[in-house]
């Protein structure tokens, strides 16, 4: 009665000639495609030094400047504009800003392919119905597989450094912008689009100038969530080699220094809180004539 | 009579995946609740005939359920029918390709929803203006165009509001004038002024009846009440679970209505006001004063009574006497026919 007591498995000698096997097989994959994939993504590898570097190189108060705007911009609110600068100056003055440059270049330009990839992808799912089921459960796996486990092909393709960091933060940031997208343009009143259809808008017509625009708030709120989960990526991402304000957090926690790590983590979560609500604030605005009564 | 603008033919409707094999069996007499209890499919619309006569108001008329919604948005294919035919100026429609459809819904017909249906993102005068952007009108016509129906609807003013800043009837008014801003021979109007409280749907009645005289339109108007049925229908389809039990113009619906269903359903109105004394008029004429053939019968009873003789002549348009009526065909008219079947029900 022992296979009763014993789970029927593969032997451990064929298990293990399994994994070799696979391993073997994709490193040897690995490398005869590394560098073609490696120079595939040598724009963006490119493009995200030149912005790195373009951030550090400006002069700070400049910097400063743009910040109050883009935040006012954002939100309309001074009160915002002026906790974003005084954020700012505090990491700045302890000594962090080089680090903060080259992390916001990283979520900037992985919330910008978030979101060039994304939406399209958000379009197409609420499109068609079968293209929702089958990129679902892609989305559910993104969300919940260990980050480290795709981590792992990654960096056997690509090595360590922010190229490999930044497609982790976009795999794992993606999935919010596309569901929003899908979930936005499908909540849109059926009515409407009788109307639109009845008066005979094409596909197109319809897209860009009903759907998208009543989407909006909620394609906003994927966007809000995908710089929150970028961010919430930045000391991952560092493990891989990806400078930034998560270096020195993942040093504090190697050797137990405990300042260094608060300090860089508090810049972290001032950022995510400058991001998050000059985000929201915009999104707000964006559906200004649900709320018709403020015009008047 | 005008010729017909619209041809609806043979029409079937169920809605489920299986549609069409059910075809035989509604053809043969399978009722509504059988098809739904057995095979789980639902009869929208049963066998509907009708002619639609150019630049008069056809009201389809019916309670909730009764097809009437499903029925009016077959015309611009908005659903496919299961069988039948539709010709418009005999053209056949639904053999049209996506792209002819689109086009003959840009401009042949245009529709003013129940519930407004209005872009909220846009003001009031890019609403308007929605259906000639779409179909790449110059921005500077379309602006001109849209800004002369929002006047014509008396919205001058509002041009820049978004509909949330906007009442019901002032919506609704919008959705009027977009229909309109198209020129679009066809106006199907959906429940359009349904939704709106009583005084409101009045002066949008008056709006509609006043902006038809100009315009001359074909408009197919859907609705659950019976007093904005009569007051604009030029002609009337009843309509009962998805089958058309009657049709025919108004004075026809209440002198004779087709079935029991219908009598309940007039049973209710003034007569005396809607009834006109053309309904009435009997061959031969009459010495005293003369009633003009439209006249309701309150009126004509006032002018019946003081004749010597209790008759007057009745003069068309044109002022010729084409018949006369009587004091006592007016009262006789006035109570319901079929009165003595429901008399145990009242006494």
């Amino acid at each position: 009665m022992d296979w009763l007591s014993e789970f029927p498995s593969l032997g451990k000698r064929d298990l293990r000639d399994l994994k070799k096997g696979i391993d073997g097989s994709f490193r040897e994959w690995s490398r005869s495609n590394g560098d073609a994939i490696e120079a595939f993504f040598d724009p963006l590898y490119f493009f995200l030094v030149w912005l790195e570097k373009l951030l550090i190189a400006t002069p700070w108060p400049i910097i400063l400047l743009i910040v109050a705007g883009l935040a006012y911009l954002g939100s309309r609110s001074w009160k915002l504009a002026l906790g974003s600068v005084v954020s700012f100056m505090l990491i700045g003055y302890f000594g962090m800003w080089k680090d903060m440059m080259a992390t916001i270049s990283l979520i900037s330009v992985s919330t910008l392919i978030c979101i060039a990839v994304g939406i399209p992808i958000g379009i197409l799912m609420s499109r068609y119905d079968r293209v929702q089921s089958a990129i679902t459960p892609i989305l559910d796996l993104m969300q919940t597989i260990p980050i480290f486990v795709y981590l792992l092909p990654v960096v056997m393709l690509l090595g360590i450094g922010r190229v490999p960091g930044l497609i982790a933060v976009c795999v794992y940031a993606i999935p919010p912008i596309i569901r929003l997208t899908n979930l936005g343009i499908r909540l849109v009143d059926k009515e409407i689009l009788e109307a639109a259809d009845a008066f005979g808008s094409s596909y197109r017509q319809k897209l860009f100038s009903v759907q998208i625009p009543l989407a909006l708030p909620n394609i906003f709120a994927g966007v809000n969530q995908t710089i929150m989960m970028a961010l919430a990526m930045v000391v991952i991402a560092s493990m891989i080699g990806v400078k930034g304000l998560g270096m020195p957090v993942l040093q504090a926690v190697q050797n137990q220094y405990l300042t260094l790590g608060l300090m860089n983590g508090l810049a972290i979560v001032a950022l995510a809180i400058i991001f998050d609500r000059v985000s929201q604030r915009y999104g707000q605005r964006l559906q200004a004539h649900r709320y018709g009564k403020e015009h008047e | 009579m005008s010729k017909t603008k619209l041809k609806i033919e043979n029409l079937y409707k169920i809605f489920g995946p299986r549609g069409k094999s059910f075809i035989d069996p509604v053809k043969n007499g399978i009722s509504k609740q059988e098809l739904l209890d057995n095979h789980s499919h639902v009869l929208g619309l049963n066998n509907i005939n009708l002619d639609i006569p150019e630049q008069r108001i056809q009201v389809i008329m019916g309670l909730s359920g009764s097809g009437k919604s499903t029925l009016i948005r077959h015309i611009n294919r908005l659903i496919e029918p299961t069988a039948g035919a539709i010709t418009v100026d005999d053209e056949d429609i639904l053999s049209m390709s996506q792209l002819q459809l689109r086009e003959f819904r840009r401009k042949k017909t245009s529709m003013v929803f129940q519930k407004f249906a209005l872009l909220p993102h846009k003001t009031v005068a890019q609403n308007v203006a929605y259906g000639l952007t779409i179909q790449g009108e110059q921005e500077s016509i379309a602006k001109e165009k849209s800004h002369k129906w929002i006047e014509s609807v008396g919205l001058s003013g509002f041009e820049e509001r978004y509909p949330a800043q906007l009442s019901g009837g002032m919506q609704q008014r919008v959705g009027l004038a977009r229909a309109l801003a198209t020129d679009a021979p066809i106006l199907l109007m959906d429940e359009a002024f349904s939704a709106l409280d009583p005084l409101i749907r009045t002066d949008m009645q008056n709006i509609l009846l006043e902006l038809q005289k100009d315009l001359h339109k074909t408009i197919i108007f859907i609705t659950h009440d019976l007093d904005e049925a009569l007051r604009i229908g030029d002609n009337i389809a009843i309509l009962r679970d998805g089958k058309i039990i009657q049709k025919g113009d108004p004075q026809q619906i209440i002198m004779k209505p087709a079935d029991d269903y219908i009598s309940d359903f007039i049973k209710d109105i003034n007569r005396g006001k809607v009834i006109e004394v053309k309904s009435i008029m009997q061959k031969g004429t009459s010495k005293g004063a003369s009633l003009d053939s439209s006249c309701s019968l309150e009126d004509a009873l006032k002018v019946l009574n003081n004749e010597k003789n209790n008759e007057c002549s009745v003069i068309d348009d044109k002022g010729k006497k084409i018949g006369k009526v009587t004091l006592d065909a007016a009262i006789g008219a006035l109570f319901r026919e079929k009165a003595s079947k429901n008399k145990e029900k009242y006494k």
